[in-house]
């Protein structure tokens, strides 16, 4: 019955092609709007959350804060050493890892080749921090990092910038004013919002102390893996507790720094798309609107136009719920097929937008969409076919088949 | 009896007026009988075939079909009744325009929930015996006036209904395609079917073999041209 049902509504779809496109262009409209926008925001959101997951939940950055227009930070020198860091590590609880990071950016010469790339000084557990390992070659021993040893690990955007040539481990790399060899090669982790993110040096931490000076020293990044992600909220706690004690932050006035969790980082950015999502959503919303009252529209013509064709398939046997039925089922497969149509297109126009704009990740279309934008045109065509179809299925046989 | 019929009343309101359309109607029929309906128009004799059909209720009186009381069934009910137990053949034959000469055939057999492979089995076999075994793919526009009236009998009788109820069914054709129609129903008279036709036409009537006469909603003569045929 419902198989007949369906075919009897695409054989009226079929009769009345540029009718029904036109009364698909609203749903088509509306979910080719939510699926290029959703394919867009998710392409983002997706590489977003790779990159963020790859440090694992445990991860906690801590940075200085600087805002000029802030009257608690005016007049302060504001600082995060590596005293800061050993000090956390030593009287905070939960804590694994502990590194330092010292960065700025710097000219890497090779032969004749120059090329400006981020510098940065690391401590010993660089790669347990930040998930990001060697690739060939070695990490910095403790015996690079006590003598403060000249020896730097690449990422592959500076070998192939500076076409650094086979054997590249233990050629020597110049990096601003100093000479240092290369020991290991980091593992290739591709671009992140346009962003290369393998054009880098890192060297010891000691060594770029020896070489940059404290004063430069005094404004580091910290970074920390926690035990477990039950410990991340304690020890960020802790964290605070401890930098306000050694900074000497009277009760009442701001951090001097700012603590982040890897799952804050994915909230925020979570909470902008979600923000786009929920705007696009209701724009949407209001063209799905528009063409559910098309559906409305085009199906009360067809019922009356059918008028004749209703009183002869009750004259048979059709009861009030067979005549229901066969409506509804127009309606929702008007509106599914142009929810198909509005999936093809949306999808097309964001791996088109996707592609113009310059380092912007692939459109990324989840199943969920596809669910939602599927379920809403049904709905629609559901909530506005019931008007009509019971328009027809009330229609009474005698003056049905008088109709002319 | 196949039909009985008493004291049926169907009165209709229009503002202050009654318009009684049947005004106390009795009527029997037997199975295997060919009855044609007259009178001129506003006589009630499309009152009496659209309650015959089940296609309306009566306002008071008794209809039995086939010892059911379909006076009082509701609108279910009466749709199921019309399937299975009324053949209609409208006056304009009514098939649907853009599904085949199967496809009208079958749509009885849709609403009485016979699977599809049982459904195309019996249709075809209905065409086949009026004469369309080689017409089922077209469509209404590809057949001919006499044609197009053998698929609306097909579609009457392809679910062994008790009567097959014809409204003016020659009432826009020519005269060739009419006596075309009127033989068939000759012959399906002669077949066992019981046949109701309700005309205007004394021609037409002429091929019944019982006649019933009605003038102001009631019946004002019931002659039997030749004897009804008993029932099998």
């Amino acid at each position: 019955m419902i198989w007949d049902n369906l075919l009897i509504a695409l054989q009226a779809i079929r009769a009345n092609k540029m009718r029904s496109l036109l009364t698909m262009l609203g749903i088509i409209i509306g979910v080719a709007a939510v699926i290029a926008v959703v394919s867009i925001v998710q392409g983002l959101d997706h590489v977003i959350s790779t990159q963020f997951e790859g440090v694992g939940v445990t991860y906690i950055m801590v940075f200085p804060r600087q805002d000029l227009q802030d009257p608690d930070l005016a007049g302060r020198e504001v600082t995060l050493t590596y005293e800061d860091g050993l000090a956390i590590m030593e009287r905070a609880t939960g804590l694994r890892y502990f590194n330092p990071i010292f960065v700025r950016g710097e000219v890497t010469r090779s032969g004749s080749r120059r090329h400006a790339s981020m510098l940065l000084g690391v401590g010993p557990f660089h790669q347990e921090v930040s998930n990001h390992w060697v690739d060939r070659g070695r990490f910095f021993s403790d015996l690079d990092m006590q003598r403060s040893a000249r020896v730097c690990m690449v990422g592959q955007e500076v070998i192939d910038e500076l076409e650094i040539e086979e054997p590249i481990l233990g050629t020597d790399l110049i990096v601003g004013s100093s000479a240092f060899t290369i020991v290991g090669i980091m593992e290739y982790q591709g671009e992140m919002l346009g962003q290369n993110q393998d054009d880098f040096v890192l060297i010891p931490i000691t060594t770029a102390r020896g070489i940059y000076g404290i004063e430069a020293f005094k404004q580091l990044r910290l970074d920390f893996q926690a035990e477990s992600p039950e410990t991340v909220q304690m020890a960020k706690d802790q964290i605070k507790e401890i930098l306000r004690v050694r900074h000497r932050i009277p009760e009442g006035v701001k951090n001097d720094f700012q603590v982040l969790l890897q799952e804050e980082l994915l909230e925020t950015t979570g909470a902008i798309l979600g923000t786009i999502t929920s705007v696009v959503a209701g724009i949407v919303s209001i063209a799905l609107l528009v063409g559910g009252i098309g559906i409305m529209n085009i199906m009360l013509v067809s019922v009356t136009e059918r008028t004749r064709e209703i009183g002869v398939r009750k004259a048979v046997g059709a009861r009030k719920s067979d005549i229901l039925i066969q409506f509804l089922i127009e309606a929702v497969t008007i509106s599914l097929v142009g929810g198909l149509i509005g999936v093809l297109v949306g999808w097309g126009l964001g791996i088109l937008g996707a592609n113009a704009i310059p380092g912007f990740p692939p459109a990324f279309v989840p199943l969920w969409a596809i669910a939602l934008a599927f379920g809403f045109a049904a709905l629609v065509g559901v909530f506005f076919g019931t008007y009509p179809a019971a328009k027809a299925a009330a229609l009474d046989p005698i003056e049905a088949l008088r109709h002319e | 009896m196949l039909i009985s019929i008493r004291n049926l009343r169907k009165i209709y309101r229009m503002g202050q007026v009654e318009v009684r359309a049947l005004d106390g109607v009795d009527l029997e029929v037997e199975a295997g009988e060919y009855l044609a309906i007259m009178g001129p128009s506003g006589s009630g004799k499309s009152t009496l075939m659209n309650l015959i059909g089940c296609l309306d209720t009566p306002t008071s009186g008794e209809y039995i079909l086939n010892d059911q009381r379909v006076s009082d069934l509701d609108d279910g009910e009466l749709a199921s009744i019309r399937n299975h137990e009324i053949g209609f053949v409208f006056q304009t034959f009514n098939l649907l325009a853009r599904a085949t000469a199967l496809a009208n055939v079958e749509l009885p057999l849709i609403y009485a929930r016979v699977p599809a492979r049982e459904r195309h089995r019996r249709a075809r076999e209905v065409l086949e015996r009026v004469g369309l075994g080689d017409r089922v793919k077209h469509q209404p526009n590809e057949l001919s006036g006499g044609q197009q009236g053998r698929v609306a009998v097909a579609r009457a009788l392809v679910n062994k209904p008790s009567i097959l109820l014809a409204d003016e069914p020659t009432g826009n054709l020519d005269s060739k395609t009419s006596a075309e129609i009127m033989e068939l129903f000759d012959e399906l008279n002669a077949a066992g079917n019981t046949l109701i036709v309700v005309t205007h036409e004394e021609d037409i009537a002429a091929h019944a073999r019982r006649v019933v006469r009605m003038l102001d909603g009631k019946v004002v003569a019931d002659e039997r041209t030749s004897p009804a045929k008993a029932a099998p």
